[in-house]
């Protein structure tokens, strides 16, 4: 399946929001002084009038999201993930979360992926203390596509929603018309012996560590689990009780994210070995996201031993 | 209806006088709440509610309201004490107050039918609400409603409180007002000693804003003159005699103001911030609160 360019997710967010803004005028696109990064500044340009910059100020910015909402627009708040979820925690927690209101947040450079910017920069806590929160969808979407989707589906919800995504190329492992449907999970790949839930870049290191698995002669189910909140027990448990062991990826620490989530699902309702594969308990630091992604335990190798070491827990 | 309401004294002190009637019983029903920013808000909340904002009880939804955002949202006895008095919901919904199941949350919860367009807690965070529904409000095509936002000093020494005040002047929001209630004194004291925010008006006035300073916050013939240059200013116009005052910008309403304001043996006592009255207290209060009516 991994057989498209590589693609920028952050495309995927910067192209769907042109789209919804051209639909519709309430539509708002709000950005902390890194519209080049984030790529809203394509937003501003096709819609000069739907763009705020708020500045280096992103506690403001995000209460001033929650105020348009309240007159009925649609607004999309973004920065790097580690700042907007960090910086803005509360704000998102008692204005937007509490009253509930229809405001999106976009989280770029999601991961390790922002790479020698170093590890002030590197997201790996944002799904833990996003998925605290009542109220709150979260989407990690795996590619370019899935992020397009993401945005269009958000805007259809009627709350808050954080959508998370990185900042280099990934590889396009699903198609325009693929399936994505917030709080469903997709399986990319069936198997019998153990299941891989993955969200975001990883989901593309599980297709990886599927193949080579399989040529030992081990079928792993793939499981491209993009919305974490709220989460798909009913794909969960079905390939639980069928394969009876998990292993989760995500470019996040352990501690929390992902993989925390469906222990919570497997532990309270179908209690089979987990292995998590994730950033474990430690910042990065300057490198290029893929000697990053080695070292912190974020690719296929990692996937492909943790799937041994489960499948000795049967 | 004509906009600022012709001013009537008498009426707004009588309506003042019953708003702090509600905070001592509110805050006595529930045993605990805060008392002394609400008084010291009192006339503040009378003026605008009764003869500033343009709003409907009998329509909280209607698009052409004015807003108001409670930004030192403690002060609940005060804010739902007014909403009474205009006739969102009864005055006796007031002895329910922080109770368990009831609306009359210990901080305000989003309930726009009785009056409450968003919920609040967290100090340094309304302000930035404000300055988003006032941001959209100006989306909308004919007549822009305005935004107050009520403040406090205490409030200001948020660090975002200042990211709120400088986009608010960067986009020109002359529809929004927020209002200080400055009344010197925050929990752990006086303000100067616990962290000293003074001076206000060149602060905003650095930040771009416009300042009407307001000599005694309890003054009401003062704050509705206040208010009517805002009205002036929000509608584009300049304020004659007030070179200073710019209709392009967002202006804040300094008040001074004495906290536990009508109350004896509340006034300036940072004590009375966050404590209710006893029985005996509460009824020392009503007196108080009917005699000097």
């Amino acid at each position: 399946m991994v057989n498209q360019e590589p693609q920028l997710t952050r495309q995927g967010w910067a192209d769907a929001l042109i789209e919804l803004g051209s639909k519709n005028p309430d539509v708002l696109v709000l950005d902390a002084d890194l519209s080049k990064s984030t790529l809203t500044c394509q937003f501003k340009e096709k819609h000069p009038n739907q763009f705020y910059n708020l500045g280096i100020a992103e506690q403001n910015m995000v209460n001033v999201a929650a105020g348009l909402s309240l007159t009925g627009h649609i607004p999309f708040a973004t920065t790097y993930g580690v700042f907007l979820s960090g910086r803005a925690w509360e704000q998102i927690r008692t204005t937007i979360c509490l009253n509930n209101l229809n405001v999106k947040l976009g989280g770029a450079h999601g991961g390790l992926s922002v790479g020698p910017d170093g590890a002030s920069h590197q997201a790996l806590e944002e799904l833990a203390i996003m998925r605290t929160l009542p109220n709150m969808t979260i989407l990690a979407p795996a590619d370019y596509h899935e992020t397009y989707k993401a945005v269009m589906e958000a805007a259809q919800i009627n709350g808050p929603v954080y959508i998370r995504f990185g900042r280099e190329k990934v590889p396009t492992i699903t198609e325009p018309g693929s399936p994505f449907q917030v709080g469903k999970a997709n399986i990319l790949r069936e198997g019998t012996d153990l299941t891989i839930i993955a969200c975001g870049t990883m989901v593309a290191e599980s297709l990886t560590a599927a193949k080579a698995l399989a040529e030992t002669g081990v079928q792993a189910e793939v499981i491209n689990l993009h919305t974490i909140k709220p989460i798909d027990k009913k794909t969960i448990l079905e390939s639980a009780t069928k394969t009876k062991a998990i292993v989760t990826a995500e470019e996040h620490q352990i501690h929390g994210g992902m993989g925390s989530a469906v222990l919570e699902v497997l532990a309270q309702e179908a209690p089979v070995p987990v292995e998590l594969v994730g950033v474990i308990d430690s910042f990065g630091e300057s490198g290029k996201p893929a000697e990053l992604a080695e070292k912190y335990g974020c690719t296929s190798a990692n996937i492909i031993q943790k799937a041994q070491k489960v499948l000795t827990r049967k | 209806m004509q906009y600022p309401i012709p001013f009537d004294e008498n009426d707004i002190q009588s309506k003042t006088a019953q708003i702090r009637e509600g905070i001592v019983v509110s805050t006595n029903a529930a045993g605990s709440g805060h008392p002394g920013g609400s008084l010291s808000s009192a006339e503040i909340f009378s003026v605008l509610y009764n003869a500033v904002l343009r709003h409907d009880t009998a329509n909280p939804t209607w698009e052409g309201r004015d807003r108001f955002v409670l930004s030192k949202a403690h002060i609940t006895p005060g804010f739902y004490s007014v909403l009474a008095q205009v006739g969102y919901f009864n005055a006796n919904e007031l002895k329910s107050f922080r109770k368990f199941g009831h609306f009359l949350q210990g901080h305000p919860k989003k309930d726009i039918p009785h009056g409450i367009e968003v919920g609040g807690g967290s100090l340094g965070q309304n302000l930035s609400v404000a300055v988003g529904i006032a941001l959209g409000l100006k989306r909308k095509p004919g007549q822009t409603p305005r935004v107050f936002d009520l403040s406090s000093e205490g409030e200001l020494q948020e660090g975002s409180m200042w990211e709120a005040i400088m986009s608010a002047a960067h986009y020109n929001l002359n529809n929004l007002c927020c209002i200080i209630d400055y009344n010197r004194l925050q929990i752990d004291g006086k303000t100067e000693d616990v962290m000293e925010v003074a001076p206000l008006d060149k602060k905003f006035e650095s930040f771009n804003w416009n300042v009407i300073e307001i000599k005694d916050g309890h003054d009401i013939k003062e704050l509705y003159e206040a208010f009517k240059k805002f009205n002036l200013l929000s509608n584009g116009h300049a304020v004659p005699n007030n070179d200073n005052l710019d209709p392009t910008k967002p202006t804040a309403i300094i008040a001074n103001t004495i906290k536990g304001k009508g109350i004896s043996f509340m006034e300036n006592q940072a004590g009375w911030h966050g404590k209710a009255p006893n029985d005996e207290q509460l009824e020392q209060a009503l007196n108080e609160i009917r005699n000097n009516g």
